[in-house]
């Protein structure tokens, strides 16, 4: 069962944080320190699984980006590796190219994408078209309920996001090529 | 009012706008940024308009989640937004309740009938975000009210809905478990779908649960077992491995049917995921089957050859797995275990290891553990202690069943506690203290290592060795008598840097220098005595000589002294034997005693010495070292009126004061002497209090005996007592020498620092006494050998001598190692389970294995308990609670349960004609619980269990032979 997924940058900020367990907010920060510390300075020849507390966390570098899930210790590792590599490819073909800034200006979409995603703590749908054609469907939806309330202003954070992209060091794409 | 709120909702700032602002702040100007927008928020979420109210919630979820802003006074309002009609309000809405409800969130119970009415929508999506929510906040009372939502939702037509509900249904069961009841058949019918998420999900939630209970899921292993077999989905295969992987040790003939599917899955995938949990299920559960685990040793050898740090990392895994059964897998792939060994992950290093350890045995223990240490001496601190303690805890398995020669590991450990970054004092102190007291014969060694551990002034300097120091203390005072030089060791234990240690073992320091020096007071009763009766001319003019000897600093002097003398008189009971009976005259490894006697001179000089030392002591603020300083003093005070005078004594030496003083000797000696043993921990429970014993009564008795001794306060010590400042010239010079050497004796740092720039003048007058000292210096690792070498060594070791299975020839036998005979090990706590898991398995018992006296007392279900006067009947109630849940769909229900009964009735034929073998009841019982696998309604099943016998044990955990 996974117990939390964190999205961190290299610098220590969180970017994302789903916990399946309850924790106290004082712990979770906690838990979001220490997992950075364990896992920004590993070598990109190391194994992606380190022992967390008595749990073990499969983390995966993309770019700036660190995606780490805390499971049991006797999860399959390699499953989680691809189910993280899976998360980041839907992620990447919903924003179409995915970058940091993506993330942390749509943070609703990314919990609305990993509920479909991860539910409980058991992987849900294994299916990444499944996902996205239902991401697209409940953009629609929302577009409606958006048009019917008349809402002032929707601005697109697209627009918004070109000024931002050249001066954030860590925007190079998170799946490469 | 109207147009305030028009204005905030034009004017509002958004999360975009948040953000941005957030990332433009300075760290320094953050924090006022924050609470400017923490206010701006407060106001805008009281708003009546829920557009400003929802993206008001928006951002504090963002604050929340990112920067760990408080947003539990805003959980009323996220309420407020999952009420709007509008999805993209109730999308906002969910996401800030299920980030921030937790159970004592005040107004959760709110949000029931929110819930409910949002499970029941039409919108798949309103529902879906209802079900996300659960999952994630839901407790004891929203699981109550909400499970016959739920259940409906299983079997909703749209099979994402679906999906979500099984998803669910975990989190439903861990809060409430009677909503097994409700739910668990349709669950169990969710498995009969073929490749589907439905499937998939459903295989998770068994996972997870039996997990927690595995027993309670046999019946349902034929169903996992056509999953196993006929699922495409590698995602569903792992799962339903790791179901097997619990289920397979509560029944055996599961193994045999599982073994076959299993390797064919191994050989023919592609995907490493599954090819790993495979081996991963065969290594952990079906050890004894030959082929499988050949297979699996195959794979792993796949895995260890790839590049990929990740595959090599879990084939070493999984290879420590089989280690203790099938050590071969180990052996045929050392050269990449011991490759392994020098990798640059941490985790892969750990894990070959674990597994040069696992190839440790008898015959080769000597060799890996000396290439390992050398190879701890070059490593990083972290895996220098990990590598020492692997070593330290595979020595010591099984009282220390693979050391044959004690005398060697005792040095081993001395050797370890010599590397600078040991920080295992506390397992080698433990190590050092057992073995003394199991292993007679290793003694005379034991003390001589750990004299030279106590001599070393600059292990004082390591906090990390304070506790091994303290062992070692305690092995010098207890085996004294195997020592060659106790003026020696006391003097260690009374060296000025003992000031380092912490009070709690200065105190051992102090009792063991108390030992010693009783040891050798009464070694010299004794030895008077028989030079008195004996020779007494020659004995005095010796020791004439002697003392002249030690005038000039020698204080231990080579005597060809011939005179018998045994300093164990008393503990003639056993022999030993490296030590001859000195009766004879003769002495092959002669100990201190038997080379020579104790001079009067030398006793008064350990006498002033420890009064000198411990004086200061006795005003130590730490209780435990001033207690125990008082009493030696007070000792030394007694003792030493007696050795005041020497001409006096020799006319006069049986005085009535010498009498006390050897008697009070001989006692304390007494005492000391008595053998220390291991003791069980459960020792203590089996010693019953005996009838006469009264704990309470007053002490009054022991007055008479020690009222003749007077305890004299420690002021009136006198420093300078008329023998002080001619005998103990040799030890107190030695000791300024030392003070004046080390100026400040509380620097640690700079006393390693003075010593490493002047080792060759460092103490030389306790270098050269060191017979065989031939460790490297503590803070200086030698570094002859580079990581290479190491390595190569261990390459070469592997292949000599851990293919050799044959034994070398050992110099001398194993030694006895002493072991208790009952069980060492510390008494099992049984661990209570938890209430929750107890009730959740109690409950699929139920429905799995018809088990209904258990369901009526375990049901906290009010309207059960009323109806359930007949066992009989409350299953029926159950069915009919179901029904009625059902009865908004009952389309669903009817045709699945029809379908599911058939089955049924065709598995229960098929059996009957296998079964005959088995005793009916038996086999009665096996239908009963594959009846309410599938379902437990239908009449003619009632009047089948009616049939049965009443007093058949229904809990039976045996599972019919679904699969044979």
């Amino acid at each position: 069962m996974i117990r939390f997924i964190l999205l961190q940058n290299r610098q220590g900020k969180t970017r994302l944080a789903k916990y399946y367990v309850p924790l106290e907010d004082s712990e979770k920060h906690k838990v979001e320190y220490e997992v950075h510390r364990l896992v920004v300075n590993r070598d990109s020849k190391f194994t992606n699984f380190v022992e967390f507390r008595t749990h073990k966390v499969i983390y995966r570098r993309y770019a700036g980006l660190f995606f780490s899930l805390c499971v049991d210790i006797t999860d399959n590792e390699l499953a989680y590796l691809e189910c993280i590599h899976l998360f980041v490819e839907i992620l990447d073909h919903f924003f179409s190219n995915v970058c940091e800034l993506d993330l942390v200006f749509n943070f609703h979409k990314v919990y609305l994408i990993l509920d479909e995603f991860i539910l409980a703590g058991e992987l849900q749908e294994t299916s990444k078209r499944a996902i996205i054609e239902r991401m697209g469907e409940l953009e629609k939806l929302e577009l409606k309920s958006q048009a019917i309330l008349s809402a002032k202003l929707t601005r697109r954070t697209v627009e918004s996001r070109s000024q931002f992209r050249l001066p954030s060091p860590s925007l190079s794409p998170l799946v490469a090529a | 009012m109207a147009s305030p709120s028009l204005m905030d909702t034009l004017f509002q700032r958004g999360l975009d706008d948040i953000i941005k602002g957030v990332r433009h702040q300075q760290s320094s100007t953050e924090s006022i940024f924050m609470s400017r927008v923490i206010e701006e928020i407060r106001r805008e979420i009281k708003s009546t308009d829920l557009q400003t109210k929802s993206t008001a919630l928006q951002k504090l979820t963002y604050l929340n989640s990112i920067h760990f802003i408080d947003m539990s006074w805003a959980s009323f309002h996220a309420i407020e937004c999952i009420s709007s009609p509008a999805f993209s309000h109730k999308k906002i809405g969910y996401l800030a309740i299920s980030q921030s409800f937790s159970e004592s969130t005040p107004v959760i119970l709110l949000i029931s009938n929110q819930l409910r009415k949002d499970l029941k929508s039409g919108n798949e999506f309103e529902v879906s975000l209802a079900l996300d929510c659960l999952s994630r906040i839901g407790t004891v009372d929203l699981c109550r009210d909400l499970a016959s939502e739920v259940f409906i939702l299983m079997s909703s037509s749209k099979v994402f809905i679906r999906k979500k509900a099984i998803g669910v249904v975990l989190r439903l069961f861990e809060k409430y478990p009677d909503a097994v009841r409700v739910c668990f058949k349709k669950l169990v019918e969710s498995l009969e779908g073929s490749d589907s998420p439905i499937v998939s999900a459903v295989v998770g939630v068994f996972c997870e649960l039996s997990a927690k209970d595995p027993r309670s899921y046999l019946p349902l292993a034929p169903e996992f077992y056509r999953i196993l077999v006929d699922s495409k989905n590698n995602w569903v295969l792992i799962k339903v491995l790791k179901i097997f992987v619990k289920l397979a040790p509560l029944e055996p003939r599961l193994a045999k049917r599982l073994v076959e599917p299993i390797c064919d899955h191994m050989r023919k995938t592609g995907a490493k995921s599954l090819v790993f949990e495979c081996i991963r299920t065969v290594v952990t559960s079906f050890t004894e089957y030959e082929s499988a685990m050949k297979l699996a040793a195959e794979k792993i050898r796949e895995f260890l050859m790839e590049d990929d740090p990740n595959l090599k990392y879990l084939g070493l895994h999984a290879i420590s797995i089989m280690a203790p059964k099938h050590l071969w897998a180990v052996l045929e792939n050392k050269d990449v275990v011991i490759q392994s060994l020098s990798d640059e992950d941490p985790n892969i290093k750990l894990e070959s290891l674990r597994l040069v350890m696992a190839m440790a045995s008898e015959s080769n223990l000597m060799e890996t553990c000396r290439v390992l240490v050398n190879y701890a001496l070059k490593s990083d601190p972290d895996f220098c202690n990990e590598i020492l303690g692997s070593i330290l805890s595979t020595c010591c398995q099984n009282v220390y069943e693979v050391i044959i020669d004690f005398d060697w590991y005792v040095s081993l450990l001395g050797e370890m506690s010599r590397i600078p970054n040991c920080k295992k004092g506390e397992e080698i102190e433990n190590q050092l203290i057992d073995i003394g007291m199991r292993v007679k014969d290793v003694r005379p060694e034991l003390v001589r290592i750990a004299r030279d551990l106590l001599i070393d002034p600059a292990l004082l300097g390591n906090p990390f060795l304070h506790r091994l120091l303290s062992a070692a203390a305690w092995v010098c005072g207890e085996y004294v008598e195997f020592s060659r030089n106790p003026v020696e060791l006391m003097e260690a234990l009374l060296q000025p840097r003992t000031s380092l240690l912490p009070s709690s073992i200065r105190t051992v320091y102090v009792q063991s220098a108390f030992k010693i020096l009783i040891f050798c007071i009464h070694s010299y009763f004794l030895q008077k005595e028989d030079m008195t009766s004996e020779v007494s001319d020659l004995a005095s003019k010796r020791e004439c000589s002697e003392s002249s000897d030690l005038a000039t600093g020698k204080a231990l002097v080579q005597s060809d002294q011939d005179e018998g003398f045994n300093p164990r008189e008393s503990n003639q009971s056993y022999e030993y034997p490296s030590v001859v009976d000195t009766g004879d005259g003769q002495s092959s490894t002669p100990t201190f005693m038997e080379k020579k006697s104790l001079m009067h001179e030398s006793i008064v000089n350990l006498l002033n010495l420890m009064e000198l030392v411990l004086s200061p002591l006795s005003s130590s603020l730490d209780v435990e070292i001033q207690e125990r300083a008082c009493n030696v003093l007070g000792f030394i005070e007694l003792v030493q009126q007696e050795f005041s005078n020497p001409l006096i004594r020799k006319e006069a030496n049986l005085d009535r004061e010498e009498v006390i003083a050897s008697r009070v000797v001989e006692w304390v000696h007494d005492g000391f002497s008595e053998e220390l043993g291991p003791v069980s921990v459960t020792a203590q429970d089996r010693v019953p209090i005996p009838d006469e014993l009264v704990l309470k009564e007053n002490l009054t008795d022991l007055e008479a005996i020690c009222g003749g001794v007077e305890l004299p306060a420690p002021g009136s010590f006198s420093l300078t007592s008329p023998y002080y400042g001619e005998s103990a010239v040799f030890s107190v010079s030695n000791l300024q020498a030392e003070e004046d050497s080390e100026p400040s004796t509380e620097s640690t740092s700079l006393l390693t620092e003075h010593r490493k720039r002047h080792e060759l003048y460092y103490l030389p007058s306790e270098k050269n006494k060191i017979p065989a000292n031939d460790y490297p210096p503590a803070n200086d690792p030698s570094s002859s050998i580079n990581t290479n070498d190491a390595t190569e060594d261990l390459v070469k070791l592997a292949d000599q001598s851990l293919v050799s299975k044959r034994k070398p020839n050992h110099a001398k036998p194993r030694p006895v190692v002493v072991k208790l005979e009952e069980g060492e090990a510390a008494p099992v706590v049984s661990k209570k389970p938890e209430l929750k898991d107890d009730l959740l398995s109690g409950a699929i018992h139920d429905i799995l294995l018809g088990n209904e006296a258990k369901a009526a007392s375990s049901q906290s279900n009010p309207s059960d308990k009323s109806s359930s006067k007949r066992k009989g009947k409350a299953k029926h109630v159950d069915l009919l609670d179901s029904n009625l849940a059902v009865g908004e769909q009952p389309n669903h229900e009817n045709p699945s349960s029809r379908r599911s009964k058939h089955r049924g009735d065709g598995k229960q034929k098929s059996k009957k004609s296998k079964g005959k073998k088995n005793g009916d009841g038996r086999e009665d019982d096996g239908e009963k619980e594959s009846q309410k696998i599938r379902d437990h309604h239908g009449r003619h099943k009632s009047r089948q269990r009616a049939d049965a016998p009443i007093n058949v044990v229904p809990q039976t955990p045996d599972i019919p032979d679904y699969l044979l």
